[in-house]
């Protein structure tokens, strides 16, 4: 069987995204070999980890926007079955920053990944009745068969990246045994 | 009348010819895809008996539902607006789009908004409109309407697409491969998108409790044009509303699935706007964040339009549980021949459209293209929200009988063909409706009637007055019908048999097909079980083929009284025919009362799935036709081919939405037969369509990839049988091989 962890990558694997995992003390590594400059980015809403000490632009403006080749932003939710991660729009633009380079990298915590669709609505749902009430569950990179075969990168990026932050007990732990701490 | 005819043969040749190929190419990409998909998903049946519930349940309570709608979205900051009729709802975005000084709008894909003509009544208020999804985009650069709901410029190829933008737009260099062409889209959109004032999207769900508009795209174009302009216009159906957040979830797994075989497209953005987003200005170097959110607005329209009617019209109301995927077109083998252009009315394509097309439409948008579902059912299964879609298109075709002109046939009609339909009932429609009749008459007279019937003066005058096409074989009367082989013949009935069964003979096998009547007594008997041929009515389903709904209702009612009695005396009932069985097990629910229904649905059986049932059983198969036996009768001389006892199988297609299939193939292989199954939607026949002059070249076309499929090296030298009988009668036209009914093969009495 596999864990909950490998089953999402996995997933991510098959929806053309690419996977890191990451601890805090490896964190800005992982940025650092994810990323594509320019980036721009939208502050993470996580205590263990910034992007304050990275070449990430965070607060762009809209011209920073438009020349970044990369933005970085949080994902709120990950669904192992499907691969998918919930990005959720916040006042200083993850929308954008997600939306508009041609890389999007995407930073999500282990312990926000769930197993399905079904456990992913029930903390939607909590959350949109709490006010943060829009969000994307986004699958891969953006993609149309309209011209005749499939191509990636339309109006969204063309390629995506997960970083999936663990705590560093966690890590350690994954070293050794599988599967019991995977879901919360 | 013929020249009707004759036009409509044209512009089907005509779609076969320039359209057929690419659309046919990539619904069946989308239906191998969904078939792939529903497969992985864990309780897919009961996904849909979910996502069905929860439909029902929010159109029942659509009203209640609009008002929580305007309630949540105006405490989020928005604003809702009901509009009456598509006039009413373009009048209301043109005055958003007037109060924003709008000079661009940018659009995400809406077939809502194309059934309003929105992007016609802005750009006749002096805006310019952009499609952003590119499929769109290409209609609109084209000057088309969308082919198809999901995919709208699916009946274009790649090719095509290159020479359509090489030649509208001032390029440096001429574009060819499917990323150069999405790359210079993207530019081009990226460019209106940044310069428009008003973003429109339609919404394929909207949550009542949180005001939360979903919206499902694969692009990201749909969420550029809600970010981008500060003002935001989504226009949905009132159909569109459902309760609760949480009730997305079983449409969020079915939706991709069930359209183009993804199990979730990119992007499934759930949105409760105004949004939260800063408003972006391109042209300020202030971070984007200092802008705030605030001067986002945000109009829901939501449409009526003819909706709040289908809710009160008990055949029609199923229709707004339909949530726009696309299967029921993807999965029609006659789509998937000619597409959304001859297979759609004013907007809507694809065989949901007949119910769309007369709620919003009116009855004549959808009279033009009602014809072509051959009522097949392949689509029922295929529905996430389990619509009877056939049943939608039996109705509506019905009503347009109805609505026909009196009397323009009475002097033909009056004395052949007494039923209950009304007197201007297309004289086509009446004859193949009617085929009962004319069966008792050909059997009473042949050979004199099949001999007359294939004289070409005959054949000419079937095909001005009737629309037969001369191209195809007629079928063949028996003198003695099945029911009167069985009373004449001197055979004794077991003592004390287990199992007592009528077989149920349906119009062809009795008075047609008579070989495999008596191939599946025969059968029966030698495993024991007691059997009865009596005299029933017609099944009712060539009238109900042609929306003949009260006479099929008349037919239905007296089958039921016929096998009453055998019912009551313990019999259970085998049907030979498919479609008869299907309408026993599926239209009877609509047509009788429910008791009656389901004694006669419970008790009825296809034959190989009665035979499984007695071999599984205990019944001893000995006596039965195998595949050794065959070879045997090959070495006796008697004509049989080598490789008998390799089969390519058709199953018929109301046998496969039955999911009956498995019984014949377990039943062959049980004796021995290596078994192949064909694996395209349909024959092409399905009943009395293929014999249509207006629709020969379709159902040819169709046909052809049955063909295919039993000419291929690993079929070829197969004996081809079918369930069917419209299915056989196909095989026959398409193959020089003459197929049989798989129950010849089973026939303790075979003779080959």
């Amino acid at each position: 069987m596999a864990t909950q962890l490998e089953t999402f990558e996995s997933n991510l694997g098959t929806v053309r995204t690419d996977v890191t995992r990451a601890t805090p003390s490896t964190f800005e590594a992982a940025i650092a070999d994810a990323i594509v400059e320019p980036a721009v980015g939208t502050s993470l809403p996580f205590e263990e980890v910034s992007l304050a000490n990275t070449d990430v632009v965070c607060d762009p403006t809209s011209t920073q926007l438009r020349e970044a080749a990369c933005g970085v932003t949080a994902a709120a939710i990950g669904v192992a079955d499907y691969g998918s991660v919930v990005l959720e729009a916040t006042p200083d633009g993850a929308e954008f920053a997600g939306l508009f380079p041609d890389r999007h990298v995407v930073v999500l915590r282990k312990r926000d990944i769930v197993p399905d669709m079904a456990a992913a609505f029930e903390r939607l749902g909590d959350r949109f009745r709490d006010g943060r009430d829009d969000a994307v569950i986004a699958t891969g990179p953006s993609a149309t068969a309209d011209m005749g075969e499939l191509v990636h990168g339309v109006h969204g990026p063309r390629e995506t990246h997960a970083i999936i932050l663990e705590s560093e007990e966690q890590s350690e732990r994954d070293g050794e045994t599988r599967g019991e701490n995977d879901v919360q | 009348m013929s020249s009707e005819r004759a036009a409509k043969a044209d512009r089907i040749r005509h779609l076969l010819a320039t359209e057929g190929d690419s659309v046919g190419e990539n619904a069946r990409g989308f239906n191998a895809g969904r078939y792939d998909s529903v497969e992985r998903l864990e309780d897919y049946e009961a996904y849909k008996d979910r996502a069905r519930a929860i439909k029902e349940e929010a159109i029942e309570r659509l009203p209640d539902l609009i008002e929580q709608v305007r309630e949540t979205v105006e405490e989020n900051g928005g604003t809702v607006y009901v509009a009456d009729d598509a006039a009413d709802a373009n009048r209301y975005v043109r005055e958003v789009v007037r109060d924003n000084d709008a000079e661009t709008v940018v659009k995400s894909k809406s077939m809502t908004t194309e059934e309003i003509e929105l992007n016609e009544a802005l750009e006749a208020a002096g805006s310019e409109v952009w499609e952003t999804d590119l499929g769109e985009f290409v209609l609109q650069v084209a000057d088309e309407a969308p082919s198809h709901i999901v995919a709208p410029a699916i009946h274009r190829s790649r090719e095509d697409i290159a020479r359509l933008f090489n030649e509208q737009f001032d390029l440096e260099e001429d574009l060819e491969t499917a990323q150069e062409l999405t790359e210079f889209a993207r530019e081009y959109l990226g460019e209106r998108i940044d310069e428009a004032d008003v973003g429109i999207t339609g919404a394929n769900f909207v949550t009542a409790d949180t005001g939360t508009m979903a919206l499902v795209t694969s692009e990201g174009n749909a969420r550029k044009s809600v970010a981008v302009p500060d003002t935001h216009v989504a226009v949905a159906g009132v159909e569109k509303i459902i309760p609760t957040f949480e009730d997305l979830q079983p449409f969020v797994e079915l939706i991709g699935r069930s359209g183009t075989g993804q199990d979730i497209t990119s992007y499934v953005s759930l949105f409760s706007p105004p949004v939260g987003t800063p408003t972006i200005d391109f042209d300020s170097d202030e971070p984007i964040a200092d802008a705030g959110s605030e001067d986002r607005e945000f109009h829901l329209v939501l449409l009526d339009n003819g909706r709040m009617e289908m809710r009160e019209d008990d055949q029609l109301r199923e229709t707004l549980y339909c949530i726009r995927c696309s299967a029921c077109a993807n999965s029609c083998a006659n789509f998937q021949s000619v597409g959304g252009h001859a297979f759609g009315g004013e907007t809507y394509s694809g065989g949901i459209a007949t119910g769309w097309e007369a709620g919003v439409h009116g009855q004549d948008s959808a009279a033009e293209f009602n014809d072509l579902c051959t009522g097949c059912s392949r689509c029922v299964n295929q529905c996430p929200v389990k619509i009877d879609i056939p049943w939608i298109n039996t109705v509506v075709r019905d009503r347009i009988n109805r609505d026909a002109e009196d009397g323009q046939f009475d002097f033909l009609v009056e004395g052949l063909t007494p039923d209950e339909e009304p007197a201007g009932l297309d004289l086509q429609k009446r004859f193949f409706g009617n085929f009962a009749t004319l069966a008792k008459l050909g059997s009473a007279t042949a050979p004199v009637s099949n001999w007359l019937a294939d004289l070409p003066p005959s054949r000419l005058l079937m095909e001005r007055t009737l629309g037969i096409d001369r191209r195809r074989e007629l079928p063949a009367f028996e003198r003695e019908t099945f029911v009167e082989w069985f009373r004449n013949r001197d055979v004794s009935r077991p003592v004390d048999a287990e199992y007592h069964a009528v077989v149920y003979p349906d119009l062809y096998t009795n008075h047609v097909r008579t070989d495999r009547g008596k191939a599946a007594v025969r059968t029966l008997e030698a495993l024991g079980v007691a059997v009865e041929v009596p005299d029933v009515a017609p099944s009712g389903r060539a009238p109900l083929s042609q929306g003949m709904v009260a006479t099929a209702e008349d037919h239905a009612r007296d089958v039921a009284a016929d096998l009453e009695p055998y019912l009551e005396a313990g019999y259970d009932v085998v049907v030979v025919e498919p479609s008869d069985l299907a309408m026993f097990q599926r239209e009877y629910e609509k047509l009788l009362d429910a008791d009656r229904y389901e004694s006669l649905a419970d008790r009825s059986y296809e034959v190989f799935e009665y035979v499984y049932g007695l071999l599984e059983n205990g019944a001893d198969p000995a006596p039965l036709g195998s595949a050794h036996s065959g070879a045997d009768d090959a070495t006796a001389g008697t004509g049989t081919e080598t490789g008998a006892a390799d089969i390519a199988y058709h199953s018929h297609c109301q046998q496969r939405t039955l999911e009956l299939e498995p019984y014949t193939i377990d039943v062959l292989e049980r004796l021995s037969y290596d078994v192949v199954t064909s694996d395209v939607e349909c024959c092409g026949m399905a009943g009395s369509f293929g014999y249509k002059q207006e629709y020969y070249d379709l159902s040819m076309d169709v046909g052809d990839r049955l063909r295919e499929q039993f000419e291929a090296p690993d079929a070829a030298d197969r004996t081809v049988v079918a369930s069917g009988t419209s299915c056989l009668e196909q095989l026959d036209s398409l193959l020089t091989r003459r197929p049989r009914h798989p129950i010849s093969l089973v026939d303790p009495g075979r003779v080959d």
